[in-house]
């Protein structure tokens, strides 16, 4: 499986506070890759880095099998939709486009002005004026129409209301299918994700917790609730990812390949919202808090 | 990526274009008018003995906008720095477009160098276009008042460099506080602030000035007596009329370099203090035949006068440093090249920061 992203001991610093840390990931190609992690994990700062915006402080990132930026080729195979979506708000919807065309190469003004007229558009709209939903639509054009091989968005739909939420959810798997290209999302609401993603990295604090085909996961998570017990009688291959308890009874949320052959418990399947919370909720008890300042000591 | 700036920088075109229309317009009404005016009254004033009235009533003309066009020769490369320069790169990093325009296939160096290339050479060409119909509608004027150097800054090659280093300088700012209307404010003082220090210690002495000795005389190099700010009373060096000329300084000196001092000029000359009531500080002024918001000098006082400046003439004489009527081109192409300068040096500084200070 070759990546379209790959980080390594990655870290950015803003004067003394880490942005991110010692982060180290890898995310496939061909997949819609699904971005998930609490509001300061660092998820903004890795696409940024990922994009060539940010250069990182330590570590290294290749996307692509290339250095970010690096020159105009590099850039011209990532589409990014920033967090947003910023656009020219003096700017018609036809400038747009003009303007992708004119700054990059492999432009595809086909595609660019059927996607507008298919969301239906005002061509000489000034930017500004337009909806938020749009606004994103917008983005989105302009980075698809470029013919990236990898499209980085970052929280596109996090300001949008449900209707232009779905809208463009679906514009984009329509892109997916078209294109063939690869994505990453990154979003800290899960229920976006379950439609769009098949690929799920879970990002606390510059650590990937969880990372992963979004089916498989779910496969080998499951809830088990029963009598009050200690987790630690658990079998070995059972990795216990949540626990709460009453004083009769105990609820598990175990991670597992195999199957739950104990009849003790009630085996219930997980939803990504669970598993994702649960995962988030784990690393903020096993985590000392930040370590951020101490980075900077000598 | 010429293209798409020129796109985004299309309105701004238009309101400089149209405002440089305005202001041909006004100055081909009025300006030829004014060279007739000339040609007719001013050119043979010799011939009549009438030069100073007909070069007075001539300098009257469109009085209100000779002084606007003055004030908006001086100002003109402010506004270009701060409406284009300043938001150049600070509404981009303000707004948040330049996650969009940094992630086309168009590296942010070339993206700079194109944006900085295309609105500098406008704002060039904008101040150029002034400069040159301000030039040529105060040319009649200009020969009248024969005093090339206090328009020096409002008229020829040098609004270029100006227009250039305001451009470079707003963008700068822009580029470094990251928010139009700080970069705007701070724009606005780096250059009354620059263009101050110059004005007064870089611009003089940009060509080395001309010196020259001129014996003492009283109403020509010496014009007066008195004790000026509470100083010692002394004499006064005259301006010696030099047409065309920035007089930068006027000294009376001795053979050796030293100033005239008040002592010495009160061992030399006692009776002057007399005549006018004691030395020290505080007495009264006399220059031209009168004692400062007194009246007519007291009887016998300018003889005094007159007695003492040959006296200390006889080992003092007026040092005057000067930039002549021939430095005016030389200054005008050292000014010129000293900005473009400045301005290239700030425009790399910008290219150097964006590169590798905003990621």
């Amino acid at each position: 499986m070759t990546a379209v992203l790959e980080a390594s001991s990655l870290g950015k610093r803003y004067g003394r506070r880490w942005a991110l840390s010692d982060c180290t990931l890898s995310i496939p190609e061909g997949k819609v890759v699904g971005l998930v992690g609490p509001n300061g994990a660092g998820k903004t700062t890795l696409l940024h880095l990922g994009v060539g915006l940010l250069a990182p402080t330590s570590g290294s990132i290749e996307v692509l099998g290339g250095r970010p930026a690096d020159g105009p080729a590099q850039l011209g195979r990532v589409g990014f939709v920033a967090q947003d979506a910023p656009t020219y708000a003096g700017l018609t919807v036809d400038k747009h486009l003009r303007l992708g065309a004119y700054l990059n190469p492999s432009w595809d003004d086909q595609v660019a002005h059927h996607r507008i007229e298919e969301l239906g558009l005002d061509p000489s709209q000034r930017a500004g004026s337009l909806s938020g939903g749009q606004r994103a639509q917008l983005a989105l054009t302009l980075a698809i129409a470029k013919r990236p091989e990898l499209l980085l968005l970052d929280e596109p739909v996090a300001s949008l209301d449900p209707l232009a939420r779905r809208e463009f959810l679906q514009t984009l798997m329509e892109v997916v299918a078209e294109q063939g290209v690869s994505v990453v999302l990154s979003s800290h609401l899960v229920a976006d994700l379950e439609r769009t993603c098949d690929y799920l990295i879970v990002l606390v604090a510059s650590r990937v917790q969880l990372s992963g085909e979004i089916g498989g996961l779910l496969a080998s998570h499951h809830r088990l609730s029963g009598p009050r017990r200690d987790p630690g009688s658990l079998p070995a291959t059972q990795e216990v990812i949540e626990e709460s308890h009453t004083e009769r009874q105990t609820t598990l949320l175990v991670r597992t390949d195999d199957a739950i052959l104990d009849p003790t418990w009630t085996v219930k399947p997980v939803t990504l919202e669970d598993l994702v919370l649960a995962y988030m909720g784990r690393a903020r008890d096993t985590q000392p808090p930040r370590r951020s300042g101490l980075k900077v000591l000598r | 990526m010429i293209r798409s700036t020129w796109m985004q920088f299309r309105a701004q075109t238009v309101v400089a274009t149209g405002g440089l229309l305005v202001v041909a317009v006004v100055l081909a009404i009025t300006g030829p008018h004014l060279v007739h005016l000339y040609d007719a009254n001013v050119s043979n004033c010799v011939a009549r003995d009438d030069c100073s009235t007909a070069t007075s009533s001539f300098l009257q003309n469109d009085h209100a906008l000779q002084v606007g066009l003055n004030v908006l020769a001086v100002v003109l490369p402010g506004i270009i720095g701060i409406l284009w320069g300043a938001p150049l790169v600070a509404r981009e990093l303000e707004t948040g477009t330049y996650r969009l325009a940094w992630t086309q296939s168009v590296t942010r160096t070339r993206w700079l160098a194109v944006k900085l290339g295309v609105v500098g050479v406008a704002s060039l060409v904008v101040a150029g276009l002034f400069s040159l119909m301000v030039t040529w509608w105060f040319s009649p004027i200009d020969r009248v008042n024969m005093t090339v150097f206090t328009t020096f800054d409002q008229r020829n090659i040098v609004a270029v460099g100006y227009a250039a280093f305001a451009f470079a300088l707003g963008a700068t700012a822009g580029v470094f506080i990251r928010r139009t209307v700080p970069a705007i404010a701070a724009t606005l003082v780096a250059l009354v602030t620059i263009r101050l220090l110059d004005f007064f210690y870089v611009q003089p002495h940009l060509i080395t000035p001309v010196r020259h000795s001129y014996s003492l005389a009283l109403g020509t190099t010496i014009s007066g007596y008195g004790g000026s700010n509470g100083a010692q009373a002394s004499l006064f060096p005259g301006t010696p009329s030099l047409p065309n000329a920035w007089i930068l300084s006027t000294d009376i000196v001795d053979k050796a370099g030293h100033s005239l001092t008040a002592s010495v000029v009160n061992d030399l000359c006692p009776q002057l203090a007399t005549v006018l009531g004691g030395p020290g500080p505080g007495a009264p002024q006399i220059q031209g035949g009168h004692v400062a918001a007194i009246g007519p000098a007291p009887a016998g006082a300018n003889q005094v006068l007159q007695a003492c400046v040959s006296k200390v003439g006889a080992t003092y004489h007026e040092l005057v440093s000067y930039q002549p009527p021939g430095h005016y081109w030389p200054l005008q192409w050292a000014e010129l090249a000293l900005y473009l300068g400045v301005a290239l040096a700030l425009a790399g500084t910008c290219a150097w920061w964006v590169r590798h200070r905003l990621s």
